[in-house]
């Protein structure tokens, strides 16, 4: 595939959301949309796929409301989901600290630390449900820090100038997940809930142009069935892992979104990934996961790297004058704590030059020497003694002592299925929620910010607008295995894992998954050229090709059989890749998380180009490079086709980020 | 570092298990211990073998899937997550045994994976807040003393991984509940439920068929969250006073 | 087993005491030992407050032993595949409490028909004169290693025993987790000291 091979086709115009003023839009939208009647719900079945914050908040949701859901999870309980891993915080336009935060504050942040190029009423609506979220998670009983009179605590995050990110110590996300997991349960128990642990989807059921259900594998028989609903809602998370190192959990996987993006739903902005600053540098070929360390550590720790290239001494062998603190020199403003996409593009720039620090000279010095001096080892320790621990153990290095090492890793992707306000995808039907879509980042996301989206999405925003969808179509057909739409999918994915297993060849689906990774991490990382990004284009292919070739799969498929679990991934992000290299290509501009060398100012900073580029890329699947059952899978097959959403801000108006 | 693994290898939940020796080379200090068994099953994959199926996930010691009992101790040697143990911590030419969690209410799935849906189910008999989505008051309508916030985190950082079954000599999932119980009971969001949670949960733990508590401490060393031992006496008294109150 | 637990311990403070009445000679010892049958006189009738105690007891065990072995078989059917690599870390105390009680529960069998019954009481065994009963069965070495076994068993069912007695009826904390021990700890070993002071005197002629 190369630039020329992709086709425009018809832009998207119609994204449901109402005209008049942006902070009326959501009422709009929620008395617009009919309702379905208290007594008829129980009739409706709807498929929920992922237990995360959306997904998990979704299904008690919607089982409250009366509906029949059916859950999946590929984990061994509905707990487990990644969601549990996010560490700072929740943003919420409470103004409780009455420091000038206001709904209005909050979108405007999160519009311009998108860099423009995430939908304005999307993002306002986000702010609106912000207030709400906190409520609702309060109720459950989710611990949030608290002050000594009893009220809740916030912090400053993210480099925003109010205190609005709520916060559970270093473990946020695990508490606002085992709320929503906990509001799961009640309705798994009272039997509103029918849920499929360790089951994973492996495709979307189309029938009549509709979204009806999905196939799914029993991961400890092996067996593959299908599941009907009248509306299936995909809350699968992002696509990290497509880097094979990233900070996502490692079955964490883009089968489910990229299968929906093959029967038919859009996938928009697949190249805006988001690269965190602060992470342990990897150790070695064996590195099979990166860990993340919350960027409050930026707040303390000074970054620098010594100033002569492959200076291998220690740390504290370099005087003060042999130093170079490159955040503090080149932003003098804001130093160490320039947002998440300049911190990161910064250390990759000097591990380039050659001055990086640690094994491989991929890492950069965070030295809390200055800290410790100021203030003292206790005050250090009392702030950040649980993330010097967790350093300690992984590195077995003291950083009281000496200074930490960290580089940026791969650990949001903006990108999505796309949908419309109401999170349906182009498939009617199917929906998306929490980061499987691509609705409210835009470009860049800002840090507390994805647990917000997860619960706005899964607690307030899809059970209104879901509805509205059944409520026009409240008879549906009943569909069986015999509907020739059915039988199809479910032979293709049986030919699929069959071919895997039968390939019978010399190389771990693994050693592929890291092969592909490293690709991405070079070409489709921190900054991408042109000339990059079509070696990528041209080598994806030739690694697909070998995989379908030589891949080894041992066991069989009807029995719990991990590699043919991580085969059938990898065979998804090998396409997936693609279409990300492309877009990434094909947006030849910089924002946000997305950095095109050939698009900087002068001073190196990336340099939007609202004229050309402020819509979202929309790609719609027609066949491109994967498997066609029955052949190993190097047929180029037909172009994506790129629609674009015109993006047009009346609220917040687009400037260049400075930082310096 | 060269290094000795005894592995329990079983097929599925009706087969019988055994030991199987593998020997692995080239591991470096820095690895985690999953992934010196990934290096292991790399291995194993090639040679046509069938790689050892463990489960895991985050990596990074939250999600509570990672579930080995590491030389008798469940997460081994140190008071962390199998996911979170390195290498360093053993020395070459070591001899390292691997069991998964054993219980009768965590049946054996394969190999080292095993079946924790039990935990699953004594949270749905009442783990939970009742508080519909949308019928929440304003979250500063009731402050929660710092103190009882406090409690109530530390409770609530359990991540459900089961060590403390596997490490219970009676298998028993006193901690566990406890950690629940103690997390929303203290709370004035959970008191309406406040009995009917510690019975329905007490009764739901016994009905799996986990073990009785005979207070050996086990399950608060094998803890990698530290919930500590008197949150099983918090949860007794809480039983004792709810049966109280509900038969009185 | 916390609630019949503590009632055998009441008991076993209540005994210990009354052993060591030994040390003032045979008259006060038999004394006492006459005024456990008048207990309660005149209001009861000879003989009726001791059965009143002998059945609370019987109860306290009966009750112990059935809870112990519940729970014993239910651990066991909790756990049915055994750990090919096995540790050992609780205390001993924790580790023994199973045989630590059958052991007790030999023991008192043993100790009732020696001393209250004298059916295996060596020497003649002469209904109202514990004093001398005692002397005879702890002149002899298998009286001594018996009881000295038990009482040290006793220590340590006790010290694992009070302490998780406390915390199933919930009144540990994390304050009082200290005193419980320090607690817990002072019983076994006064109880064990006290109750093996008895053959020891006897052995070195301090009482005979």
């Amino acid at each position: 595939m190369t630039f020329s091979e992709y086709a425009t086709g018809e832009p998207i115009t119609d994204i449901k959301a109402p005209a008049g003023p942006v902070a009326e839009r959501w009422d709009t939208r929620r008395f617009e949309a009919k309702l379905v009647n208290p007594a008829n719900r129980r009739k409706h079945r709807i498929i929920v796929v992922g237990t995360g914050l959306a997904g998990g908040s979704a299904g008690a949701t919607l089982a409250e409301q009366g509906y029949q859901v059916v859950q999946f999870c590929f984990q061994d309980s509905p707990r487990r989901a990644h969601s549990i891993a996010a560490q700072g915080g929740i943003n919420a336009a409470k103004n409780y600290r009455n420091d000038g935060d206001s709904v209005h504050r909050l979108f405007y942040d999160t519009v311009k630390g998108g860099d423009f190029r995430a939908r304005e009423s999307n993002v306002h609506r986000l702010a609106q449900i912000s207030v709400e979220i906190i409520d609702q998670c309060v109720a459950q009983g989710v611990p949030f820090a608290r002050e000594y009179g009893g009220l809740l605590d916030t912090r400053s995050f993210g480099g925003v100038q109010v205190s609005r990110t709520f916060y559970a110590r270093g473990q946020t996300g695990q508490q606002l997940l085992l709320g929503a997991y906990q509001a799961l349960s009640r309705q798994i128990a009272a039997g509103n809930v029918e849920m499929h642990a360790r089951t994973e989807m492996l495709d979307l059921l189309v029938v009549d142009g509709r979204a009806r259900g999905i196939v799914a594998r029993d991961l400890i028989t092996g067996e593959i069935s299908t599941h009907y609903a009248d509306a299936v809602v995909l809350a699968s998370g992002g696509y990290g892992n497509v880097f094979y190192l990233s900070t996502n959990a490692m079955n964490s996987n883009a089968t489910a979104v990229w299968r929906a993006h093959r029967r038919g739903a859009y996938f928009a902005n697949p190249c805006f990934t988001q690269i965190h600053p602060t992470c342990i540098p990897r150790t070695g070929d064996h590195q099979s996961k990166l860990t993340l360390m919350s960027e409050s550590l930026r707040n303390d720790g000074r970054i620098w790297v010594p100033k002569a290239k492959g200076d291998t001494r220690p740390a504290a062998e370099i005087p003060e004058d042999e130093r170079d603190y490159y955040l503090e020199r080149i932003y003098p403003s804001f130093g160490n704590l320039v947002p998440r996409d300049i911190a990161s593009r910064a250390a990759k720039n000097v591990c380039d030059e050659g001055r990086g620090v640690g094994p491989g000279g991929q890492g950069v010095y965070l030295d809390f020497a200055d800290a410790i001096r100021r203030m003292g080892r206790g005050a250090v320790e009392e702030r950040y003694g649980n993330l010097f621990d967790m350093y300690a153990r992984i590195t077995a290095e003291n950083p009281y002592e000496v200074p930490m090492r960290i580089y940026p890793a791969v650990h949001y992707t903006m990108g999505g299925l796309w949908v419309d306000y109401d999170l349906q995808t182009t498939v009617p039907g199917l929906f998306a929620i929490g980061e499987a879509n691509f609705s409210d980042h835009g470009a860049n996301r800002l840090g507390a910010s994805a647990l917000m989206q997860g619960l706005a999405d899964g607690y307030f925003v899809l059970p209104a607008t879901i509805n509205d969808y059944l409520a026009r179509h409240p008879h549906a057909e009943p569909v069986t295995d015999e509907h020739p739409a059915v039988r199809d999918v479910l032979a293709e994915t049986e030919d699929r894992l069959n071919l895997l297993l039968a390939v019978d060849g010399d190389r771990t689906p693994d050693s592929f998954h890291r092969e592909l990774g490293e690709l991405m991490w070079e070409f489709c990382g921190m900054a991408r050229t042109e000339t990059g990004l079509r070696k990528a284009l041209a080598r994806i292919p030739q690694i697909r090709e070998e995989f379908w070739r030589r891949v080894k799969v041992p066991g069989t498929g009807e029995e719990f059989n991990q590699s043919l679990e991580k085969a059938n991934r990898i065979v998804d992000y090998l396409e997936l890749a693609e279409l990300m290299c492309l877009d990434a290509l094909h947006r030849a501009e910089s924002c946000g998380g997305h950095f095109r060398e050939e698009s900087q100012t002068p001073d190196g900073e990336a340099a939007r180009r609202d004229e050309e580029f402020a819509y979202v890329a929309a790609w719609e699947f027609r066949g491109s490079g994967g498997l066609p059952p029955g052949e190993h899978g190097t047929a180029p097959g037909t172009s994506p086709v790129l629609h674009k959403e015109d993006l047009t801000f009346e609220s917040v108006h687009p400037t260049q980020r400075s930082y310096a | 570092m060269k290094l000795t693994l005894r592995v329990w290898r079983q097929r599925d939940a009706a087969a019988p298990g055994a030991m199987s020796t593998y020997d692995v080379d080239g591991i470096s200090a820095d690895m985690s211990f999953l992934e010196m068994l990934d290096t292991l099953n790399e291995a194993l994959i090639l040679r046509g073998e069938d790689p050892v199926a463990f489960d895991h996930d985050c990596r990074e010691g939250i999600c509570g899937a990672c579930s080995l009992v590491i030389n008798g101790d469940a997460h081994g040697p140190e008071r962390t997550t199998t996911c979170q143990l390195h290498m360093r911590s053993f020395r070459d030419g070591d001899t390292i045994d691997i069991e998964p969690w054993r219980a009768a209410a965590f049946p054996v799935v394969k190999d080292l994976v095993v079946d924790r849906s039990a935990f699953d189910r004594v949270i749905q008999s009442g783990g939970y807040i009742s508080a519909p989505t949308g019928s929440a008051p304003e979250a500063h309508a009731t402050p929660v003393p710092k103190a009882d916030a406090d409690s109530a985190f530390e409770h609530a950082e359990c991540i459900g991984c089961g060590a403390c079954v596997a490490a219970c000599p009676n298998g028993s999932a006193m901690l566990f509940t406890s950690a629940k119980i103690n997390h929303l009971n203290v709370l004035p969001q959970g008191s309406p439920e406040r009995e009917t949670r510690v019975l329905d949960m007490v009764a739901q733990m016994d009905a799996e068929g986990f073990g009785g508590c005979t207070l050996t401490g086990e399950c608060a060393t094998a803890c990698p969250k530290g919930i500590p031992l008197p949150s099983i006496t918090a949860m007794n008294r809480e039983w004792l006073r709810a049966r109280r109150k509900v038969k009185g | 087993m916390a609630v019949s637990g503590l009632f055998m311990l009441g008991y076993l403070v209540a005994h210990v005491a009354g052993n060591l009445k030994v040390f003032f000679g045979p008259e006060e010892f038999n004394a006492y030992g006459h005024w456990l049958r008048v207990m309660g006189a005149p209001v009861l009738h000879h003989e009726w407050a001791l059965w009143l105690v002998r059945i609370v007891l019987l109860a306290a065990v009966g009750a112990h032993a059935v809870s112990a072995y519940q729970l014993s078989r239910r651990d066991v059917k909790a756990r049915p595949t055994a750990y090919v690599h096995r540790r050992k870390r609780a205390s001993y105390a924790t580790r023994t409490m199973r045989w630590g009680g059958i052991i007790l529960a030999l023991f008192i069998v043993w100790h009732i028909l020696d001393l209250t019954t004298g059916t295996v009481h060596p020497g003649g065994f002469e209904e109202g004169k514990p004093y001398q009963n005692v002397v005879d069965t702890f002149s002899t070495w298998y009286g001594n290693v018996i009881y000295i076994v038990a009482m040290l068993a006793v220590g340590l069912h006790v010290r694992h025993g009070f302490w998780s007695a406390a915390q199933t009826l919930g009144v540990g904390n994390a304050r009082r987790e200290r005193l419980l021990r320090v607690l817990a700890n002072t019983l076994a070993l006064v109880l064990t000291a006290g109750f093996v002071s008895v053959p020891v005197a006897v052995m070195t002629g301090v009482v005979s």
